[in-house]
């Protein structure tokens, strides 16, 4: 058979409602599983928590980027506008020496350039920090997961992890009230 | 509230339960829809076949929109000549229906970022069509600075790019301020509106019936599963978005303001613009949201049930609000011209603005903007959808006209009255105008078509039940006794 070709890649579990699937994702972090998941169709407030989870460390490779944007923004105009191309504008300073004393012009350009590549970090930081674009995922092989952005709430607990066994995890779920319990294959 | 009904004992959960029916919240999605309702009344306008409607309303507005680059395409031919304006009306329609456009973008990012950080639930089902409605208003607006430079092919001067002449740009001045401004809030805006669409385009790549459909929207959709491991950093990201959105929108339309508040000209050297513009766009804002949803809850009446009466309720009170500013700041800039600063020139601007040749322009922009909103008082006029609309509508005029006003009868009338000088828009101004209007519906139109009009995922998550701590079974006594309470807080 074709089966034994195909390699595990998780268990899913389906859950009819958001506290049902928050009960069961804090039994199934305090029995120890790491690499799970809840899928669900909006962000379920607390689940973080439920699921054990730290704090997104995304806010900080914003601020990254954000810096970034400033010092690009303040590069362009005082190199551009003090060495490159010298202009006298209301008779302002526009040397190195004298030209700190009239920044107050150029704030609007760091200014915005701060906030445009603090956004580009905070969108490809997350596309990628999610591991996307992914099109085609083993997940999606399971007909009722496409449920998950709907009206139902799914775990999935994968064969990577180390407390993984194919019948004490089914049994788990089970036990947890999931329902449609599935093992998940790599491809169909 | 709920947090109290949840982790508290029994003193406290009292109370919530003997909370009067006028303290009880406003549920936001009506007739207690399931998630899957959701899901199929807001997917299925995406899904269906395209309605005879649609199309009677698309084609017109169509035609219209082929306006602008037409009358664009013989502007370059023959030259910034073919608008009426002229020394010393340099800055006549242009700029004029420029900040108009622009402005209508700011309720878009009000309602996506600042409500968000205010907690604002009702957002939800609004957001994205506002959003939307941004990012055209903000097209319509960038084609007029744009054209008016005249050589339209050398508009990349405007940005910071090695050139053979080795010329760079004036940083010091507010014009080059409005590209970086106005270019970086085009760009934000489409990041925050694409980051909201991506678990609904999900959801729509789980629904779709054809591979063509499954093909577009799972590209789109950038393989979203809706994992707890993905939603954190999801919502951080939309969380910083909504932070970055907030000051970036307060800082687009006073840098707007900064073109005409920095230069000497009598009417446009006050320092009140900034606040002044900033609340004139989120009111004209605001109705131009209304304008355009007010129809297509007609359209679609499913939306009735998430785009609620206590939405235009909201709406409404937010556009008496912002509304009340701006006639605020219309009597403090007369106060301060023709009372306070003592000022000749600054005295004869507000005179011959009120009084002048454009004082009809002024009497409408009073009219529409300070006296027409003060009837949203009433509680009856802001249920009644007609009385709104129309009110809208006098709002979108009125906004026109004060951008005009503070434009143009500053120009005409100046310092030396032998430099004074009339302006009248030429037909290739007037219907660019209108053909700007037929490009924003029409890509409005063309919005709802093909992508959910409202955020579905966002709404499922203001439901009651969609907070882990609400028990619809009744099993743990008195909290699930009121579960509106427990989980709209």
């Amino acid at each position: 058979m074709a089966e034994s070709f195909k390699r595990l890649h998780a268990i899913g579990a389906e859950f009819d409602t958001t506290s049902a699937i928050y009960h069961a994702a804090e039994k199934v972090r305090d029995a120890g599983y790491t690499n799970w998941d809840c899928h669900t169709p909006f962000p379920v407030h607390g689940m973080d928590k439920a699921m054990g989870m730290k704090k997104s460390w995304l806010s900080a490779f914003v601020f990254a980027c954000g810096l970034t944007g400033f010092i690009t923004g303040l590069l362009l105009v005082t190199v551009t506008s003090f060495g490159l191309y010298p202009t006298i504008v209301n008779g302002k300073p526009n040397d190195w020496t004298h030209g700190a004393g009239a920044m107050q012009f150029f704030f609007p350009v760091m200014y915005e350039l701060t906030i445009l590549f603090s956004a580009f970090g905070a969108v490809f930081g997350m596309i990628i920090r999610n591991g996307l674009p992914k099109f085609h995922h083993p997940l999606f092989n399971w007909s009722r997961f496409a449920k998950a952005t709907d009206d139902k709430f799914f775990i999935i607990i994968e064969s990577s992890d180390p407390m993984f066994s194919e019948t004490k995890t089914k049994a788990f779920l089970d036990s947890l009230g999931g329902k449609h319990i599935t093992p998940v294959f790599d491809h169909e | 509230m709920a947090d109290i009904a949840h982790t508290s004992k029994g003193d406290e959960c009292e109370v919530v339960l003997h909370c009067p029916p006028e303290l009880k919240k406003i549920p936001l999605v009506n007739h207690d829809r399931s998630f899957a309702w959701i899901t199929e009344n807001v997917a299925s306008i995406c899904e269906e076949k395209t309605r005879r409607y649609w199309w009677i309303a698309f084609f017109p507005l169509a035609l219209i929109a082929l306006l602008v680059p037409t009358l664009l395409s013989y502007q370059v031919a023959n030259g910034v000549g073919v608008w009426g304006e002229n020394q010393p009306f340099g800055w006549a329609w242009d700029i004029t229906n420029f900040v108009f456009w622009i402005g209508i973008g700011h309720a878009g990012t009000l309602i996506s970022a600042i409500l968000f950080l205010t907690r604002q639930k009702w957002r939800t089902s609004i957001n994205r069509a506002a959003e939307a409605m941004t990012l055209f208003a903000v097209m319509c607006a960038a084609l007029y600075p744009g054209f008016h430079v005249g050589r339209f092919w050398k508009a990349w001067y405007l940005f910071p790019i090695p050139n053979h002449m080795a010329l760079w740009q004036n940083y010091r001045s507010p014009l080059l301020w409005d590209v970086f401004a106005v270019s970086t809030y085009f760009t934000v805006s489409v990041l925050f509106w694409y980051v909201g669409l991506i678990p609904d385009l999900a959801t729509l790549r789980d629904r779709a019936k054809s591979k063509i459909k499954q093909w577009g929207y799972g590209l789109a959709a950038l393989g979203w599963r809706g994992g707890n491991r993905h939603w954190q950093h999801y919502e951080m990201a939309y969380l910083i978005l909504a932070g970055l959105s907030t000051p970036l929108v307060l800082s687009v339309h006073s840098i707007v303001s900064f073109d005409f508040a920095t230069s000497v000209i009598p009417g446009w050297h006050t320092t009140i613009f900034p606040p002044y513009f900033v609340a004139g766009a989120i009111f004209g804002g605001f109705a131009m949201v209304l304008t355009l949803m007010l129809p297509a809850r007609l359209f679609y009446p499913q939306l009735d049930d998430m785009i609620t009466r206590n939405h235009v309720d909201k709406m409404a009170k937010i556009i008496l609000l912002t509304g009340s500013i701006v006639g605020y700041a219309y009597l403090m800039e007369l106060f301060v011209a023709l009372v306070y600063s003592g000022n000749f020139y600054e005295y004869n601007a507000f005179y011959n603005r009120a009084t002048g040749w454009y004082s009809w322009h002024y009497a409408m922009m009073m009219f529409c903007n300070v006296i027409a909103p003060q009837v949203f008082w009433s509680k009856r006029i802001r249920h009644n959808y007609i009385c709104v609309f129309f009110i809208c509508q006098l709002v979108n005029a009125g906004m026109w006209y004060e951008r005009f006003v503070i434009i143009g009868t500053t120009l005409a009338q100046d310092f030396l009255p032998s430099s004074w000088g009339h302006y009248t828009p030429s037909w290739v101004e007037v219907f660019t105008f209108i053909g700007t209007f037929g490009m924003f519906i029409s890509l409005f139109l063309l919005f709802m078509r093909f992508l959910p009009m409202i955020t579905i995922f966002e709404v499922k998550a203001v439901k009651p039940e969609a907070d882990p701590h609400h028990e619809p079974d009744h099993s743990h006594g008195e909290k699930s006794a009121h579960p509106k309470e427990a989980a709209v807080h």
